[in-house]
């Protein structure tokens, strides 16, 4: 009866919004048009793509690219936030062009070159367009060393990354998504292997790429599977689908047995692509070695934008994901399991970029945590916050990389904040890293509580919230790590190996070429360090603010009609990727009826903002509590590190940690060594690879050659036995003509007379 | 009182037994053999392409016979074809001979024997 009227409800809403979509294929989809020049957001930079091939093309030996990308990205970014300003509640649509359109019977498959606006392609536009900018300005002096060389190819990827990503982002069909995942995917491969005269750089491209692959199928996999099952790829289209609504429905009260298997694959197939794309544990080796890019890559794709691509598939296929009974509860362990795992290996490595790249590993199994815990808010707030303060990051990492000749070691680094210039680098890296540690009242902790509190809510999850608790802690240990070796103690740094490329900067030449590890003390009266740029430090100081302010999101933008808590949520709410939208309002009475059989996808029932179920151990509503465990948490890895790594350190190579490392036997080694992941998928999926490889080598060697060959053989067996026929001798032609003739002609004549004899 | 002439009137030839036109054919089957035979068994090409031209006009021969036979003008025709072609042929075949002379000093067939498979 409940459950008939909750349905109802729902399906006269849906008629309401979406009139005749099954059926007629012509019919435009449910939600109006948007005006065209929302278009200019991916296509300005598209613009500079081009430009800069053209630069590329004309060999530009210029900061031309540079300006070109960083001025188009500045107006696509304007663009986004006119958007942003304009947009009025109502999803709509902007079509560039019809791209595939067919139909058949009363089918049809619709996928066009149009763009879908609502609150989360917003939300996720403005810090991409924003940052992007941001970090093409950046580049434009990190990457002066290679203006003429490979300055032009640099920006030219670095824009059509944009253009994929607001494909993805934007688009307002699965196939569109495809297209934008297979394009960031291609940039990203191309700027992991910038460097291609170097082999790790190739190798760790084409790990990337190939990695990408598992996942992209599964992903492909998933858009057909969407296809087939629900007829449409169109956002707008599915989401209103009467089969969808009536899954979620069975959804709402736990019947998962009344939706069709099918139906519940589909998220699961999109969740590995999600996987591969975001680098959740199977396949997150390929982050952390794509390192290798240069840093503005790093910070924009690698940390800030392509990477959450995965989170924003499963948000934007949200509705996907809640009737499926498995998926969710497998990206939070998933998510779970990667965050623990990469905060370990993150707490032994050396290289501080590698650092920062397991913490984004880290840090975006809390993401899909907190998709997994049914809290999209959570995980898209943390995109955010985690957007800024890592590019920030690894901003100030890689300026530290520019200055020191590409010495990233924090053994070899220490007390940056006193050395002339590098002031807003270290403030920039000291309020990255206290979002990262979540120190309280931060971005970061505030996002990061989001979802650590909703492993409490969210029946079942008891287990990850403490492991995500505990990861947090090894986080703010490992963060603030990084900040006590590098930035404070005593003045000490080694530059690293990169010295050539530093010749025009101070006329240094190869006088300082020599290897620095071989010298024991600092090299200050050799080396200078060099200081960052205007450039860099404008976009330090605007991605320091960015990260403070976000905090701000926490405390506006409730709505209480909604249900609502902050402004991250409000924006999410309002779209597909809300738990809220569309078990929505009925949900909230539904569940003040019959509280035992509330919404709850694959979970038992669960706690709401008026009824919440209590934390473990300490009791009261676990948003309240977090508060308190996570700072306490995050405070205590920071003392740690403190301790252990600044307090009474007078060298840059040795620390207390040192002495306390050796008692955890060979721990700290394999946590170094990345728990020999890489070593195990190289036994088990690289070599039988390359044993069946060498085999099917033979195979085509010997089998397929082989009857190629004989069939190129044949003919001149044939050629040899009649090849004496050619005598050379004319009358003898002429006589098998002759003689053919006289053969030829006395069988005619028998046939005749046969005949004649015949009649 | 003038005889007008109708066109059905005007004396056609008639087709012929085929015992008319046998004592042509038997001719031209003659000059076909003495032409084979020359050509199989002369070893100097201009007698070769000589014989050649005898076996051409054997056929055009028996073409003609046939064509007065069945009554039509397609023989004759052919066989204009076949002299146009044959002088051609007769100016062209010539120069090659000359220029096969010209390598290897003999107008004999063997002297080219090395042309073997």
């Amino acid at each position: 009866m409940m459950t008939s009227s909750l349905l109802n409800s729902m399906v006269s809403t849906v008629a309401a919004i979406a009139p005749d979509t099954a059926g007629n294929a012509a019919q435009p989809a449910a939600v109006g048009h948007g005006p065209s020049w929302v278009l200019l957001i991916p296509f300005l930079p598209f613009a500079g793509f081009l430009l800069n091939a053209l630069y590329a093309a004309f060999g530009v030996k210029s900061k031309l690219p540079a300006w070109t990308t960083v001025g188009l990205l500045a107006c696509s970014f304007i663009a986004t936030l006119s958007m942003f300003m304009g947009y009025d509640g109502t999803p709509y649509t902007v079509q560039a062009f019809e791209w595939f359109s067919i139909h058949y019977g009363d089918k049809s498959f619709v996928a066009n070159f149009s763009f879908y606006v609502d609150t989360l392609t917003i939300y996720w536009m403005l810090f991409v367009t924003g940052l992007a900018t941001l970090i093409a300005l950046y580049a434009s002096e990190y990457m002066s060393h290679d203006v003429g060389q490979g300055y032009n190819r640099f920006f030219a990827a670095f824009a059509l990354f944009v253009v994929s990503m607001s494909c993805l982002v934007m688009g307002d069909n699965l196939i569109m998504l495809y297209l934008g995942w297979e394009g960031v995917g291609l940039c990203s491969y191309l700027l992991i292997g910038y460097f291609y005269k170097k082999p790790s750089a190739v190798a760790a491209a084409k790990k990337a790429f190939i990695v990408n692959r598992i996942g992209d199928l599964g992903l492909a996999l998933g858009v057909y599977l969407t296809f087939v099952h629900f007829g449409t790829v169109q956002y707008a289209e599915l989401f209103a689908s009467e089969t969808l609504q009536s899954y979620m429905a069975a959804a709402s009260h736990g019947d998962f047995g009344a939706i069709p298997g099918e139906a519940q694959w589909i998220a699961l197939l999109l969740m590995i692509g999600a996987f591969g794309k975001s680098a959740q544990f199977p396949l997150y080796v390929w982050l952390p070695d794509a390192m290798e890019g240069p840093t503005p890559v790093s910070a924009l794709i690698h940390a800030a934008t392509m990477v959450t691509a995965g989170v924003y598939l499963i948000a934007r296929m949200y509705p996907v994901f809640l009737v499926s009974e498995n998926a969710l509860p497998i990206v939070a362990w998933i998510g779970t399991i990667t965050a623990f795992l990469a905060a370990t290996i993150g707490m032994a490595q050396f290289d501080i970029k590698r650092i920062m790249a397991y913490s984004t590993v880290s840090q975006l199994g809390y993401m899909f945590a907190g998709l997994g815990f049914l809290t999209p808010t959570g995980g898209a707030y943390h995109v955010l916050t985690h957007a800024f303060f890592k590019a920030l990051l690894f901003l100030c990492c890689g300026a530290v990389m520019h200055g020191f000749a590409g010495q990233l070691d924090l053994r070899k680094l220490s007390g940056l904040w006193k050395v002339k210039g590098w002031g807003i680098v270290s403030l920039g890296m000291l309020v990255g890293c206290i979002n990262l540690a979540g120190v309280p009242f931060t971005a970061g902790y505030f996002s990061k509580d989001t979802i650590l509190a909703e492993a409490f809510v969210t029946p079942g999850y008891a287990f990850l919230g403490w492991v995500l608790i505990l990861t947090a802690g090894l986080t703010a240990y490992y963060t603030f790590r990084v900040f006590f070796r590098v930035f404070v103690g005593p003045v000490e740094y080694h530059p690293g190996d990169e010295l050539h490329d530093h010749d025009h900067d101070h006329g240094h030449g190869e006088e300082h070429s020599h290897d620095a590890g071989q010298h024991g003390d600092h090299h200050a009266d050799h080396f200078h360090p060099h200081a960052p740029g205007w450039a860099i430090n404008t976009v330090l100081v605007v991605l320091t603010g960015c990260s403070i302010l976000a905090t701000g999101l926490y405390f506006v933008g409730a709505d209480k009609d909604a249900h609502t808590k902050h402004y991250a949520d409000t924006m999410v709410s309002a779209s597909s990727a809300s738990y809220h939208s569309h078990y929505g309002t009925h949900a909230f009475e539904y569940y003040e009826k019959d509280p035992e059989h509330y919404p709850q996808p694959g979970h038992g029932p669960r706690g709401s903002i008026d009824a919440p179920l209590a934390m473990p151990l300490t009791g009261g509503d676990p948003h309240k509590m977090m508060y308190y465990i996570s700072g306490v948490v995050g405070v205590i890895g920071i003392a740690l590190a403190w301790l252990l790594h600044y307090h009474g350190r007078t060298k840059a190579s040795e620390c207390k940690m040192d002495a306390i490392a050796k008692r955890f036997g060979p721990l700290p080694r394999w946590a170094e060594n990345k728990w020999y992941v890489d070593e195990l998928y190289h036994a088990i999926f690289v070599k039988p690879l390359r044993i069946i490889s060498h085999v099917f080598h033979w195979v085509d060697k010997l089998l397929v050659d082989g009857i190629v060959n004989v069939f190129g053989f044949l003919p001149r067996v044939f050629a040899w036995i009649i090849r004496p026929s050619q005598s050379g001798v004319l009358q003898g032609y002429a006589v098998s003509m002759a003689g053919g003739l006289a053969i030829l002609l006395f069988v005619v004549l028998i046939i005749v007379s046969r005949a004649g004899g015949a009649s | 009182m003038l005889q007008i002439i109708q066109p059905a009137q005007l004396a056609f030839p008639e087709p012929v037994e085929a015992s008319v036109i046998a004592p042509y054919l038997f001719v031209s089957a003659a000059m076909f053999v003495i032409g084979l035979v020359g050509f199989l068994t002369r070893k100097n090409m201009i007698i070769m392409f000589l014989c050649t031209e005898l076996m051409f006009q054997a056929a055009g021969l028996a073409l003609i016979a046939f064509g007065r036979h069945h009554l039509g003008a397609d023989g004759q025709t052919f066989v204009i074809f076949v002299l146009c072609v044959a002088a051609a042929e007769a100016a062209m075949a010539l120069a090659l001979v000359v220029l096969l002379f010209r390598h290897r000093e003999s107008l004999g067939a063997s002297a080219w024997k090395e042309l073997n498979g």
